[in-house]
């Protein structure tokens, strides 16, 4: 129960998840923090070149919070993703075209233009999409949780904020509620070190992770820029809240490393502190690594940019929406649930996955 | 046909729907062991145990933001605010989370919020209110107030079963005031369907909630005139074919509601009827509202802010003179 800053111990006891994680896995964690950041470049040049509407957030730098836990997710667990964890939605099975359609404001974006940058969760993957009032997907995550207790189901719902959503009034409901009824619920805070312009020290007066002890539930922190340490800790905690545990709060300690958004000089980010974590990249950590262990790093980057490059040309040819359907679907004619998801992570290939679902 | 109370009503709608449907939950304050603030839901946790009826800790966001997540999954949550006043606690999930979300992504959420609404009982400034405007400026949401308790059980079953967000305002002035025949078993009624309460040819009352009863107590004998009364039952979607027929058949229409006057229902019926029918009116459109104040505590104090008979009579004769 007692909050814990220690790195958590994978479930088979090994110290990094290594033991759950195959050397395929290995190669798909690499991939998908590499695809994320890469179409994250991609949609930043295409807003340059004014081709993406409005502003433009990413979640660069902290690839390997999102990769890292949504990996942990089985198909019929349930997200609710923030826009800095954009790799969650791809490991769900979001193609990158999609995701740079929806930024354009494409017809064939996830929201068809409806909603813009990274607002968007495909309901047939499992996803709910987020609002920008962020701490409220806490509570939205805590109701999957909900109707999977009810039902008796052995599911989790896992959701992602940032430190700037642990000061609204809306997160302690979700925690309370959460710790109440011991809901299955993952909650991953990142701490990305600013809220906005906002720093740590202008937002808690004591670590949020500190406050999972009197909701009474476990939190721990774990290095959010090494990707195994949060799949580790994400994938104890699913298991825990399969296994009727409860809720846990995992603090990955990130940073931020583009301005909030694209119009964001970040003039307050201290350039030693952006230097500290520059030389602590997620990506580049991994890759050497893996390459440390004989993976074949250079194949998989040859992999994502030519994945990039045919879902770019794919993407700029979407057609814009229809103007006279700007006030279509406000009502639904008939309620259809979220549909499951995409789980690579080994353990859910389909042979096993009878014996966790 | 049994008699019922409106109370009865909706806590038969909520119990047969639960017993029918094992989809649908409710979850509040107070609703559980103690049988909520006014006893909708008495006997719930004994029949439906502690998982379908949940007694939350009080935390509106909370109430609203895990019956949207419980609804995407499947499931039909039935939120109850204890008082209609307290969802500006929990409005930022319902206005921006539910009401958005089939907009946005395309994704349904079919919960209910039950809102006991409105005055007339010395319940001040935050246990009086009728917050039903605030709504109407949130698109997707849908919105109902029942007048009497056959409306109040087939609105409710609609609601439940309905695959968006609604927001149902059932009055407390009601609750056990009005007696009313009531259908055995479940049935629903259109969400979007006006109801002539009373037919008349000289002037229409257009008017909803606890506020159809007072129009047709102050024009049942209004020196021999005819006048129809219009029960909206529905906000959202509004009934505009039955609120332009009222009009162009008695040419006359006065708007009552018990809710602030500025940016009202009145004043969005008023727009439609001014937009759709000028050339039927045979004299202005009157709205009789609640000034634009805090409901006060005090009895008197109270009896002047919200519309009462004799205000309706002199509307009516006014407008009947022009």
């Amino acid at each position: 129960m007692a909050t814990t800053t220690a790195r958590p111990a994978a479930l088979d006891g090994s110290e990094d998840g290594r033991g759950l994680l195959t050397r395929d896995d290995r190669a798909r964690l690499y991939r998908y923090m590499l695809l994320m950041r890469a179409t994250e470049e991609r949609a930043l040049t295409l807003y340059r070149q004014g081709k993406v509407p409005g502003s433009y957030y990413d979640g660069h730098g902290q690839e390997a919070v999102s990769v890292g836990s949504a990996y942990a997710l089985g198909p019929r667990d349930r997200a609710c993703v923030l826009h800095r964890d954009l790799g969650a939605h791809l490991i769900r099975g979001v193609r990158p075209g999609r995701v740079l359609a929806q930024m354009m404001g494409r017809a064939t974006g996830i929201t068809g233009g409806r909603d813009g940058n990274m607002h968007f969760g495909d309901r047939h993957l499992g996803c709910v999409g987020m609002v920008s009032m962020l701490p409220d997907m806490a509570l939205v995550a805590c109701g999957l949780g909900l109707a999977f207790q009810i039902r008796r189901e052995p599911r989790v719902a896992m959701t992602w904020f940032g430190e700037g959503s642990t000061a609204n009034g809306v997160w302690h409901e979700a925690m309370n509620v959460a710790g109440i009824r011991r809901l299955p619920v993952v909650f991953v805070l990142e701490n990305n070190q600013f809220a906005y312009s906002t720093p740590n020290d202008h937002e808690f007066a004591v670590d949020p992770v500190e406050r999972a002890t009197g909701y009474g539930f476990p939190g721990i922190k774990v290095d959010g820029n090494d990707v195994e340490a949060v799949f580790s800790a994400a994938a104890a905690a699913c298991e825990r809240a399969r296994t009727g545990g409860g809720p846990t709060l995992i603090e990955c300690d990130t940073m931020r490393m583009h301005g909030h958004g694209a119009h964001d000089d970040m003039r307050y980010v201290p350039p030693e502190l952006l230097e500290h974590w520059a030389a602590r990249d997620p990506v580049e950590a991994y890759e050497a690594r893996l390459a440390a262990a004989g993976i074949d790093t250079a194949a998989i980057q040859a992999d994502v940019r030519a994945e990039l490059e045919r879902d770019t040309e794919w993407a700029l040819q979407q057609p814009m929406p229809d103007p006279p359907t700007a006030t279509d679907g406000v009502f639904a004619e008939v309620a259809e649930p979220l549909g499951d998801g995409e789980a690579p992570w080994s353990r859910w290939s389909p042979d096993r996955e009878a014996t966790h679902a | 046909m049994p008699e019922l109370t409106y109370l009865q009503a909706i806590s038969d709608a909520l119990r047969e729907e639960m017993r029918a449907d094992e989809r649908v939950f409710c979850l509040g304050e107070d609703i559980g062991r103690f049988g909520g603030a006014f006893k909708v839901t008495d006997g719930f946790i004994e029949e439906f145990g502690p998982d379908r009826v949940w007694d939350t800790p009080l935390a509106e966001s909370a109430i609203v933001g895990t019956a949207v997540g419980a609804a995407v999954e499947g499931l039909r949550p039935v939120c109850e605010m204890q008082f209609a006043d307290f969802i500006s606690c929990g409005f930022d999930q319902l206005v921006n989370v539910a009401a958005k979300m089939h907009y946005r992504q395309g994704l349904a959420v079919p919960i209910t919020v039950r809102l006991p609404s409105g005055g007339g009982f010395s319940g001040g400034p935050f246990h009086s209110q009728n917050p039903e405007a605030w709504m109407l400026q949130a698109p997707g949401l849908k919105v109902v107030a029942p007048s009497t308790p056959r409306d109040a059980k087939g609105l409710l079953a609609a609601a439940i079963q309905d695959p968006n967000p609604v927001v149902y305002l059932e009055h407390k002035h009601l609750y056990r005031r009005t007696k009313g025949e009531v259908p055995e078993g479940r049935y629903e009624l259109p969400l979007g369907e006006a109801r002539i309460a009373r037919e008349g040819t000289d002037l229409s009352v257009i008017a909803y909630g606890a506020m159809v009863g007072v129009a047709l107590e102050a024009t049942e004998d209004l020196d021999g005139a005819s006048v129809e009364v219009l029960d909206l039952r529905s906000l959202v979607p509004l009934d505009t074919d039955a609120i332009l027929g009222s009009v162009r058949k008695t040419s006359k229409v006065v708007i009552l509601h018990e809710a602030t006057r500025s940016c009202g229902v009145g004043a969005e019926v008023a727009a439609l009827i001014a937009e759709n029918a000028f050339e039927d009116l045979d004299g202005p459109i009157v709205r009789v509202t609640a000034p634009d104040v805090p409901i006060p505590f005090s009895p008197p104090l109270e009896r002047a802010v919200l519309p009462q008979v004799d205000n309706v009579k002199e509307a009516c004769r006014e407008l009947l003179a022009y």
